[in-house]
């Protein structure tokens, strides 16, 4: 797997949108350069269209995907993948999150801790289909 | 001319690009076309019979193909049609990426069986063995469940009952001897199902389950398996489940039928099934349906429930098949027949409806106890004349001219009989003018509930004034005045 790197502005909008939505699991989608490192430039949340019980799942409509699409032919740049938070839990993909999981996409997952930024990791569908962990670079606090 | 817009994860099927012009008039013959270009495509987004795969979506402009004609949509010129993944997941499943679990040599050899069907293999006996699951009641549905879920290698295993093992258990609860008898329920069972499997984790709760205890037992377990006999237990269950999160795979059994279902399961798709409250709102007033000790049950019928119910357990522990949640299997043994009926979650659930109502545990003895028209409650519950067995004794002795009218079944009345008149609870009213009214009458059944009911009736209806309930029945009068009689 290749690392990817994360921006402090991609960094700070999930961070921000992942402790806003606790208890809920918050998510979003993720763009920038693919290249020998994967950069994140920017992030933008989305809406979690799961219904029912937000605190443990979260599901994004197939709108927001397109536009997702949309938006990343516009800008230039490429949709690299999709971001959400496990509330009160690490930040290892579940069961229903390999289910649901489509290959290439890298898949950022934000454990928030009573409602307080806990640990980041990164994963990817490997050609097993399980997931892999990517070496994620990310921004020195300021 | 329109365009597919293909999702980012699926351009590397098609050289980067972005997306694909295309002549079809329909989604199929525009896809039909685009995997034609691109082959690699076409199992992504087609099954073996050529249908969209189930976890693709396909849009056309910005309407779901499955609210318009599915993959025969028309598509106008210039609308885009987009292939859409499913992108969802959350928290809410055991990490994927926890501690491997491991197993000895001795353990690789006795689960060989599964470890060599393919759909189950190693991963799911992994599964099996990081499991957590609690059986509530060790009886007649506990004794397949217990034995088959240990010799599976379900991980640790958790038993509650409060019993002692009883002769009348030995027609069905296979899981205790003679030498079992008068010892507690939960300790024999541990002990059996330790021997047959040592490579797991036992732990028993010698205790009634109630609403002060449920929550604290059933938190630490992944899932429940209800073998319990009564409704009050059940309801208990099924909510402290429902409040905790865990799958409840229920099973019941009475005379020559059983019905198994799974509760409050999440589905792939993160859809939650329903539970014992969709299916049964209210409990049903207390005596219409009798309990096994009240009622009877054939002593094969848990064998074959309770055998259902583990398959369900290792199915939803595993991830094997199609659990049998939203559905309700029913057992018919006397006619030999089997149905399974579609569950749908109500919205008027007082736990996880439209409107929650109630987000901690009830008394469930009293819900149960007054589910029902509080008149016909008083009516139950006025107190009927009573006799002991001793001064029925006397009586017999020649002190009191009386009748003795027995209100249990004929069949019943072959086990064991103590000279009194036949007339079956359910004919009583039929028979009114057989009962004598100048002179007591002792009226009795079994353990004394069937016939108080008779006394109740016959008041009500008939205005007797001088019917005796014979208490405990001739259960009773086995046990203290004449121990060569049979009990049951």
């Amino acid at each position: 797997m290749l690392p990817i790197s994360l921006s402090p502005y991609a960094l700070d909008t999930m961070k921000a949108d992942a402790e806003t939505a606790f208890p809920n699991e918050c998510c979003g989608f993720f763009y920038g350069k693919d290249g020998e490192v994967r950069q994140v430039i920017e992030a933008h949340p989305v809406q979690n269209s799961k219904e029912g019980d937000q605190r443990r799942r979260f599901e994004i409509s197939p709108l927001d995907y397109i536009r997702a699409e949309k938006y990343a032919m516009e800008s230039g740049l490429s949709l690299l993948g999709v971001y959400h938070s496990h509330p009160n839990h690490p930040a290892i993909p579940s069961e229903h999150d390999l289910k649901q999981a489509v290959p290439v996409f890298s898949y950022i997952i934000l454990s928030i801790q009573q409602g307080n930024f806990d640990h980041i990791r990164s994963w990817q569908l490997d050609e097993d289909g399980a997931f892999t962990e990517e070496e994620l670079q990310v921004p020195a606090a300021t | 001319m329109s365009k597919i817009i293909i999702p980012t994860p699926l351009r590397k099927f098609t050289n980067n690009e972005a997306a694909f012009e295309t002549a079809g008039a329909t989604v199929a013959a525009s896809i039909e076309e685009l995997v034609a270009k691109y082959p690699d495509l076409r199992q992504h987004l087609l099954d073996k019979e050529g249908n969209l795969r189930s976890f693709i979506r396909i849009y056309v402009g910005e309407e779901d193909i499955n609210r318009l004609e599915g993959a025969e949509t028309a598509v106008p010129a210039g609308t885009d049609i987009s292939i859409i993944p499913a992108i969802a997941g959350g928290s809410g499943a055991a990490a994927v990426a926890q501690e491997p679990v491991t197993f000895s040599k001795a353990e690789i050899e006795r689960y060989s069986r599964h470890l060599i069907i393919p759909e189950f293999n190693i991963e799911g006996q992994r599964k099996l063995k990081a499991a957590k699951v609690l059986v509530v009641g060790s009886g007649g549905l506990g004794s397949p469940l217990l034995q088959y879920l240990a010799a599976a290698g379900v991980g640790k295993i958790g038993i509650v009952d409060y019993d002692v093992v009883d002769d009348s258990n030995l027609q069905r609860q296979v899981l205790f001897g003679v030498e079992s008898v008068g010892k507690p329920k939960v300790a024999e069972a541990a002990a059996r199902i330790q021997s047959l499997n040592p490579h797991i984790e036992v732990q028993t709760y010698n205790t009634l389950l109630t609403s002060d205890n449920a929550l604290d037992i059933i938190k630490d377990y992944d899932l429940v398996a209800d073998g319990t006999d009564n409704f009050a237990t059940r309801y208990l269950v099924n909510d402290a489940c429902v409040l905790l999160d865990k799958v409840n795979v229920y099973a019941s059994i009475f005379r020559f039928d059983g019905q198994v279902s799974v509760f409050n399961f999440v589905d792939e798709e993160g859809t939650r099934g329903p539970n014992y409250r969709d299916l049964f709102p209210t409990p049903p007033p207390p005596g219409l349906v009798p309990s096994c000790a009240e009622g009877g049950v054939i002593g094969v019928l848990p064998g074959i429930i309770g055998s259902l119910q583990a398959l369900e357990v290792i199915k939803v522990i595993t991830g094997v098949g199609k659990p049998l949640s939203g559905r309700l299997y029913l057992f018919d043994a006397l006619n030999f027949e089997a149905r399974t009926l579609k569950v749908h979650r109500d919205p008027s659930n007082p736990l996880n409806g439209e409107n929650p109502t109630q987000n901690e545990l009830i008394d469930y003895v009293q819900f149960c106890g007054t589910g029902y028209a509080e008149e016909e409650h008083k009516a139950e519950e006025r107190p009927v004349k009573e006799i002991s067995v001793q001064e029925l004794k006397k009586w017999q002795d020649g002190e009191q001219d009386f009748q003795l009218i027995d209100v249990r079944e004929p069949h019943e009345y072959e086990i064991v009989q103590i000279n009194g008149k036949l007339i079956p609870l359910g004919t009583v009213s039929d028979h009114a003018d057989e009962i004598a009214r100048d002179k007591p009458v002792v009226i009795h059944c079994r353990s004394g509930v069937r016939s108080a009911k008779a006394i109740r009736e016959l008041e009500n209806s008939f205005g007797f004034e001088n019917l005796h309930n014979l208490r405990g029945g001739v259960l009773a009068y086995a046990r203290e005045i004449d121990p060569t009689l049979p009990t049951y």
